[in-house]
């Protein structure tokens, strides 16, 4: 739909982005690859500005090379900058892996990278690095699009035909460190064995060591996702990740490895959903430690829900966690007023339809907007609360609505690595960071609010 | 793997970068610098949009439209400490959010639709028009979008041609910034500015605040700020700078240029300012004292200088007896920056034993060389592998710098002083001397690095 204020005309300006460009998601991906270095194809600026959003984010170093385009380049071609970026940084970070991400630059120029990259390695000695190409062109998508573009490719590099094995595959969608480590602890509890793709647990969440590793330990290892193609299925969590990019629909096409695509597991239904799913697979049934989580999430929604109850919400962000928050809002009687994402391709508005259907309000969603137009909706629908990245730093600012801060980036607060919203556990920290923000409202509105309604002389109708 | 024990100090981590690390007291050639990062080096620099970006974007009631796919504007929204008094308009970010269509078919249409749609929406004075790298490439004449929609609107459109290929040096991009504004100080025909005894500030974004320290100072001595550049500043407002007798420059990287134009177009002097450390602003007030030449400015200058500097001895001596013999690192953009950060910290008793910034010049190199202790390290576009080597091999306690360092600093264990465009501390002025002695002690003595640095469980 269009957004408010410009009825029935589409709006041509972006004011205010909800969403970063498509290099800045493969970048990601490729930190969760064991031993692997992103390079980005294209002017110094892309490369720092990305650096800089994960170094605002994570709180840890986020090493990016650049080929460093300047206007010769730009006219001639990249293709000498571009082997020689590929030098230096094996020279001073000796990483094993390469992805090489475009920028809309690159793209423009038509650089032919599998050439230049067949090209590259056919000149050097053995113990080359192994380097994988993603096209990611800002025009074409957000980080979104990128995350899971680079992800599929990562899978498509590596897999190989394999005897068939226990493993199970695991494909998460763009999720906090935390979340991932929640992930895997789940699995672990569930006594199956997984390999888990990208894992950026480790590596954009460091322990402090005292000294500096320039390339992080951790992240999922080539050879186990060269073996993918033997799993018994995948899991993807990817409800709304459209076919094209889908990297579990891509193994289950080309290797016949089913795919079972959950959506995250937020909320109780969600993780319902998953445990349950793995307790088919492994044949046991959940440990008492999941059964516990679940016992106490149940007992904070009941403490809760009537404070819930009052909380009018936008959500906004990538569409995975949109989805996903968006269920465990509607789960505990919070009312989603706006739902929105800067990303053009996903399938968000389909994944919504029957969540939303039979709901006392229907909530204005919004697909690759901008915040100018999340931001008049939010204020006609009376939104008291928001859940979503910094981003949304001028609800609070210029109409005082909180901000309950998930999703990426977060930079103008600290811990948005180990930001917990997946898993019995996961959701209720979720839920607790949601019911205390609308209690410190009200809290600090209530006495102002029931003087004002009590003092008023005319009284409204139908109220 | 550590080889810091084993190499002689100042080594690049990639023997093409030798030219670009200086040993003060031991190199006798220049430094090389202001070149093109090399690739492949992880360079802490950014674009000549990102340049262009950082001058114009404290204009407060102006428009700031990328014209570009998304990711350029999204990256630079609102990521600047620049303060307003009035309108808040700068602190939004616009994006023509160009996709495959515009990008074959070329983005003037949707350029000068999204222009329609903003004027349409907010009346703002004037739309800044950055060109990025896209738009460079296929060749969209925003000059003459701009144009058109001057001529069309009742506001000014004014192209910044800051695509960022040009160059990975900032300084390219300040030079697109500086031609835009001069296109919107010049005075139109029939239009004419009058003289004042005014002064511009060019150079001063008023980060947290800074400018308006500066003209409070300025204000005791009997002195009006015309309009600063960029800091705070609208669109109005700029257009009066042909009325200043002074330009005062603080950040020359960016406003040198400026400063020599308006003098070539206007007759209008200029001189360099430095507010950052109470030695600095002292000299600085001086100087600015003397070009009005009028004893009762110079009387309260000296009273000013007199009586803040008493005010805050108290408190930087407190701070400097915690912190002398500390060492300490900088690595900044800009060099006028490093230079202030030298001397402050000296004040402090200090030892500096890395200086580097992103876009010095061979002169201003020669000067940090000739600040520092020999043995010091200064580099030019250093990366991160280079720093965490030189602040291990220099057993640095604390660095001065922006976010991409700090979070490197802390990884080794070193305390950090913000001094970005971040920042939202004051660190201008006499208080801001005393703000700044205060976040180099709170980082450099926290007791947090006892137990980073103690072995687990502890001695």
């Amino acid at each position: 739909m269009a957004p408010a204020g410009t009825a029935g005309t589409v709006r041509q300006v972006n004011e205010n982005q909800c969403q970063h460009c498509m290099p800045l998601g493969g970048i990601i991906a490729f930190r969760g690859i064991e031993g692997a270095m992103a390079l980005v194809h294209g002017s110094q600026g892309c490369s720092t500005y990305m650096r800089l959003t994960c170094v605002n984010h994570f709180n840890e170093p986020v090493d990016i090379a650049s080929s460093s385009l300047n206007e010769k380049q730009t006219i001639h071609g990249g293709e000498a900058n571009l082997k020689k970026a590929l030098d230096n940084m094996r020279r001073v970070y000796a990483p094993s892996v390469i992805g090489v991400l475009t920028t809309c630059l690159a793209e423009t120029m038509g650089e032919d990278l599998d050439r230049i990259i067949r090209d590259y390695r056919n000149g050097q000695e053995a113990g080359c690095p192994d380097i994988i190409t993603v096209p990611t062109p800002s025009y074409s998508g957000s980080h979104t699009e990128g995350y899971w573009a680079a992800t599929k490719a990562v899978i498509a590099h590596y897999a190989r035909p394999t005897e068939p094995h226990r493993r199970i595959n695991v494909i998460v969608p763009h999720i906090s460190p935390a979340d991932i480590r929640e992930i895997q602890r789940i699995f672990t509890l569930m006594c199956l064995e997984i390999t888990l793709i990208p894992d950026y647990s480790l590596t954009l969440d460091r322990q402090f060591a005292g000294r500096y590793q320039k390339l992080p330990p951790g992240g999922t290892k080539p050879h186990e996702i060269a073996a993918m193609p033997g799993a018994p299925l995948t899991i993807q969590f990817g409800a709304t990740c459209p076919d094209n990019l889908s990297p579990g629909l891509w193994l289950e096409q080309e290797y016949g490895v089913p795919l079972v695509n959950l959506p995250l597991p937020v909320g109780i239904e969600a993780a319902d959903q998953l445990i349950a799913v793995l307790e088919k697979i492994s044949g046991h049934p959940r440990p008492e430690a999941l059964a516990n989580e679940r016992g106490w999430l149940l007992d904070a929604m009941a403490d809760a829900h009537k404070h819930n109850a009052e909380g009018r919400t936008v959500i906004y962000g990538e569409p995975e966690l949109v989805y996903a928050i968006t269920r465990a809002c509607t789960e505990n009687g919070i009312a989603p007023v706006v739902i929105a994402s800067g990303t053009r391709t996903s399938r968000l508005t389909s994944c919504l339809e029957p969540l939303l259907t039979g709901l006392d309000e229907q909530p204005v969603v919004l697909e690759e907007t901008d915040f100018a137009a999340i931001e008049t909706a939010a204020l006609n629908a009376g939104a008291n609360i928001a859940i979503g990245h910094s981003g949304g730093k001028f609800f609070t600012e210029r109409h005082g609505i909180p901000v309950v801060r998930t999703g990426f980036p977060v930079h103008d607060r600290v811990g948005g690595q180990r930001i917990l919203s997946a898993g019995y556990t996961g959701t209720l920290a979720l839920l607790d960071r949601i019911t205390n923000t609308l209690l410190e409202e009200k809290h600090g509105s209530y006495r102002r609010l029931r003087y004002e309604e009590a003092t008023r002389t005319e009284i409204r109708e139908g109220t | 793997m550590d080889t810091s024990s084993v190499i002689p100090g100042g080594v690049a981590c990639i023997s093409e970068r030798q030219d670009s690390i200086q040993t003060a007291g031991k190199s006798k050639t220049a430094i090389h610098c202001a070149d093109d990062s090399l690739a492949g080096s992880v360079s802490q620099r950014a674009c000549v949009f990102c340049g262009a970006r950082v001058v114009l974007n404290p204009v407060t009631d102006a428009v700031h439209l990328v014209h570009g796919p998304i990711g350029c504007a999204a990256y630079t929204w609102d990521i600047r400490g620049s303060l307003s008094s009035g309108s808040e308009m700068y602190r939004n970010s616009f994006s023509t959010d160009m996709k495959e269509r515009d990008v074959v078919f070329g983005g003037e249409k949707k350029l000068a639709a999204c222009i329609d749609e903003i004027v349409e929406k907010y009346h703002p004075p004037a739309i800044f028009v950055y060109a990025t790298c896209v738009t460079g490439m296929i060749g969209d004449d925003i000059v003459a979008v701009c144009k058109e929609a001057t001529r069309h609107h009742d506001t000014e459109v004014i192209p910044v041609e800051s695509s960022g290929f040009i160059s990975g040096n900032k300084v390219v991009g300040y030079r697109a910034a500086a031609l835009a504004l001069m296109r919107l100080i010049t005075p139109k025909e029939g239009e004419q500015v009058e003289k004042t005894q005014k002064l511009n500030f060019l150079g001063e974004y008023n980060l947290s605040g800074e400018m308006w320290l500066a003209r409070r100072y300025l204000a005791e001595m009997g002195i009006e700020i015309n309009v600063a550049f960029t800091g705070d500043s609208t669109v109005a407002a700029l257009k009066q700078a042909p009325g200043a007798c002074l330009n005062l420059v603080q950040c020359t990287g960016s406003m040198h240029w400026v400063a020599q134009q308006l003098e070539k177009e206007f007759g209008t002097p200029f001189m360099d300012v430095n507010f950052f450390g109470a030695e600095n602003t002292a000299e600085s007030l001086r100087k600015i004292a003397r070009f009005y030449d009028d004893p009762v400015i110079t009387e309260r200058t000296e009273r000013i200088i007199e009586r803040e500097t008493a005010r805050i001895r108290p408190a930087l001596e407190r701070y400097r007896q915690k912190l002398a013999g500390k060492r300490a690192a900088i690595y900044v953009g800009g060099a006028y920056k490093a230079v202030a950060l030298i001397r402050q910290l000296r004040e402090l008793g200090m030892e500096i034993v890395l200086t580097g910034t992103q876009t010095g010049k061979t002169e201003e190199y020669a000067t940090i060389t000739s600040l520092l202790d020999d043995g010091a390290i200064v580099v030019d576009d250093t990366n991160p592998a280079e720093i965490e080597r030189f602040l291990i091999e220099k057993k640095v306690d604390v660095m001065a710098g922006g976010v991409k360092e700090r979070v490197l600093a802390y990884k080794l264990g070193v305390g950090f002083v913000d001094h970005n465009h971040d920042r939202k501390e004051c660190l201008a002025g006499f208080d801001g001397a005393v703000n700044f002695a205060r976040e180099v002690y709170i980082s450099t003595c926290s007791p947090v690095w006892k137990y980073l640095r103690t072995p687990a469980g502890g001695a």
